[in-house]
């Protein structure tokens, strides 16, 4: 586990930790074994110190916003341990069953949730590098995991035997079907940019700056953040879109006859997937794990390289980095449902079919037609900034199998030279107008890596 | 017994054990839930073999969407608290005669071709490595680029891409599919709409 030269090899960040254990002695075969075990764990522990902490946060935020306090007294003046508190509260409490009914769905339907939205973190990289499953089509996976969780809020509600439970499953099922549209269409906006699915190089590919980040990569992409913001707090089913609970109207939706752990597993999921979304927020249009900021960026990546000790405190910023735009995010998405009023689900629909999916899809076809734009508007420049295929080159540095080199060195060198401004590139030399041609970068992504796995 | 097949045989017994706790079970809803185990044990044994896209296509398509609309279709239409179906004796014989038969014939494919000998008869004609040596670079699941370039036509297993040239792309075909379900689907929520009275 030392030298540089490997770790930039390393895309998976389960095979440098197996390669890790080889070497600390562990038997030929049960590395992957370990590594599994120890991903598992890390895993499981951010995914239950999330509700752990958005519980806490959602208490004393609404405590300040209703202009009252909110926990106080739990480990200390803060009320940090109020969370525990609850959970010690929610075991000891019974786990009840109504008579009339289906009691086998009945006690699956909270494991589908909370298992679907856990599910959805395997996937989800914290920093470069730092992810248990670096998969090529990271945000597809993502995206059908977490389509997951609404099954097991319908079979709740259906299988309550409850007519409260039954209406709030019918409205999720409802608004879930509707929402995946345009969540999967925004999600595709930053994706049109970057030419990838995989989540740890769409994280990569904004590393350099603010100006590298795909909020800011054109009109469209900046607005589809906010949509995407709107859609995801409508899929996590929170306020103004919690229709499913409606505590209102529907006592409590579709979690009325539920009780103890079970009601709790409702809410870890819902409070994990809230942080899911977020992340996924923060990796396609805030730079992921990269701060932003050109020189502390760049210190980064001279830190990665160094390898050792170094390059897990690299790792470690950058999962603080990530950590706080998602925290951000769900503080966001708390600050909404306790000063937005809840709106009826015939709204709920409307907003959805009748503004969310055609703007969306309008959002889309800019983001296609945008590199055109610019091509003819700027002579040959398809991106505001710096070519993209030029800042993949520089964020993979070696040639790990299955990513390929995009972008010739010289381009990569002359880009490096390019200021941000889009203005700048008008007087390029004649060069850059050849190598940059009519298909946008990413067009040509997929054509530079056919040649390469054809050698 | 190596990881890889554990993990093969608990997602082929749970994805056997949900087919046939489908057929098994009489209520809609809880078919439902057994679909769920056996699709996505499906999904699980699709990601095992490193096929991550159809994997993620079969949870989100059929797991995600089909069952997700089944379950909604049963709410709606439903009259009971728990819509049930029961189903004959003959009915019973008949449906076990059929899936029988077919899992004979199943079987009989299964054991009645010489698989090595396909693989090695198809290199030969084809000419070409057939092995998924080519394909291989895309290692550990990451399929995605492969299957967007075969979709545009851009083949390198049957040799010549490194010259542009292009074999039968089916990204056309996709798209005529995918407009033709648009049409469908703007044709059901025509039909289905509530009609306005033309004097109102």
């Amino acid at each position: 586990m030392s030298g540089g030269q490997d770790h930039m090899f390393l895309t998976l960040a389960s095979q440098s930790l197996a390669e890790f254990l080889q070497s600390a002695g562990v038997p030929e075969g049960w590395q992957y074994v370990g590594a599994a075990i120890i991903h598992m764990a890390l895993l499981f522990a951010v995914f239950s110190l999330c509700p752990f902490f958005f519980i806490w946060m959602e208490r004393k935020v609404a405590g300040r916003i209703q202009d009252r306090l909110g926990p106080t007294r739990v480990g200390g003046r803060f009320g940090w341990l109020q969370s525990l508190a609850d959970g010690i509260k929610l075991i000891q409490k019974e786990d009840l069953c109504p008579p009339a009914a289906d009691s086998m769905l009945f006690r699956a339907a909270p494991y589908i949730v909370c298992m679907s939205s856990f599910a959805a973190f395997v996937v989800l990289p914290f920093s470069e590098g730092w992810v248990a499953v670096a998969a090529d089509c990271g945000l597809f996976i993502m995206l059908a995991i977490m389509s997951l969780e609404v099954f097991g809020i319908i079979l709740a509600g259906y299988s309550s035997a409850s007519k409260w439970s039954l209406f709030g499953g019918m409205r999720e099922a409802a608004q879930m079907v509707s929402y995946e549209i345009p969540l999967s269409i925004c999600a595709l906006i930053p994706i049109v940019a970057a030419g990838s699915l995989n989540l740890g190089e769409i994280g990569d590919m904004q590393s350099g700056g603010i100006h590298n980040w795909f909020l800011f990569h054109d009109p469209f992409t900046f607005i589809a953040f906010f949509v995407y913001f709107v859609v995801a707090t409508a899929s996590c089913k929170r306020a103004p879109f919690d229709l499913a609970e409606a505590e209102s109207e529907l006592v409590g939706g579709f979690h009325t006859e539920y009780s103890g752990m079970r009601w709790s597993f409702f809410f870890m999921g819902e409070y994990a997937s809230m942080f899911a979304v977020c992340g996924v927020a923060s990796i396609l249009f805030l730079g992921g794990w990269n701060t932003g900021l050109p020189g502390v960026d760049g210190a980064l990546s001279d830190l990665r390289a160094g390898g050792g000790p170094l390059y897990y405190l690299a790792g470690v910023i950058g999962v603080a980095v990530f950590a706080v735009k998602a925290v951000i995010g769900v503080f966001i998405q708390v600050w909404l449902r306790w000063t937005v009023p809840r709106i009826r689900i015939d709204q709920v629909i409307t907003v959805c079919l009748k503004y969310l999916i055609p703007i969306s899809c309008f959002l889309f076809l800019g983001a296609i037609v945008w590199p055109l734009i610019l091509h003819s508007g700027l002579k040959g420049q398809t991106t505001w900034n710096e070519p993209l295929g030029a800042r993949v080159a520089a964020a993979i540095p070696g040639e790990p199998p299955g990513i390929p080199i995009v972008e010739p060195a010289e381009e990569a060198d002359e880009s490096d030279a390019a200021p941000a401004e889009a203005d700048s590139h008008s007087d390029d030399s004649p060069h850059a107008d050849e190598s940059a041609s009519v298909i946008p970068p990413d067009a040509s992504v997929t054509l530079n890596s056919t040649s390469e796995v054809s050698r | 017994m190596s990881g890889e097949s554990l993990f093969f045989t608990l997602f082929t017994i749970a994805a056997c054990m949900g087919a046939i706790a489908v057929v098994v079970s009489q209520s809609v809803v809880r078919m439902a839930f057994w679909l769920i185990i056996s699709l996505g044990s499906t999904a699980a044994l699709f990601f095992l073999i490193d096929a991550d896209f159809v994997g993620a296509a079969q949870l989100l398509i059929y797991v995600g969407g089909t069952l997700v609309l089944l379950v909604f279709a049963v709410m709606l239409t439903s009259s009971g608290p728990y819509l049930k179906i029961d189903t004959s004796p003959g009915e019973t014989v008949l449906a076990a005669m059929v899936g029988l038969l077919f899992l004979f014939m199943v079987i009989a494919a299964q054991t009645g071709v010489d698989w090595d000998g396909t693989n090695e008869r198809i290199a030969a004609a084809n000419g070409q490595d057939a092995s998924a040596a080519v394909f291989d670079s895309g290692s550990g699941g990451n399929t995605l680029r492969t299957i967007g370039m075969s979709l545009l036509g851009l083949r390198p297993d049957l040799g010549g891409a490194s010259a542009g040239e292009l074999h039968t792309a089916y990204l056309l075909p996709f798209e005529i599919v995918s407009i033709h379900l648009l049409v469908v689907l703007v044709g059901a929520a025509y039909l289905a709409r509530a009609k306005r009275r033309r004097d109102a």
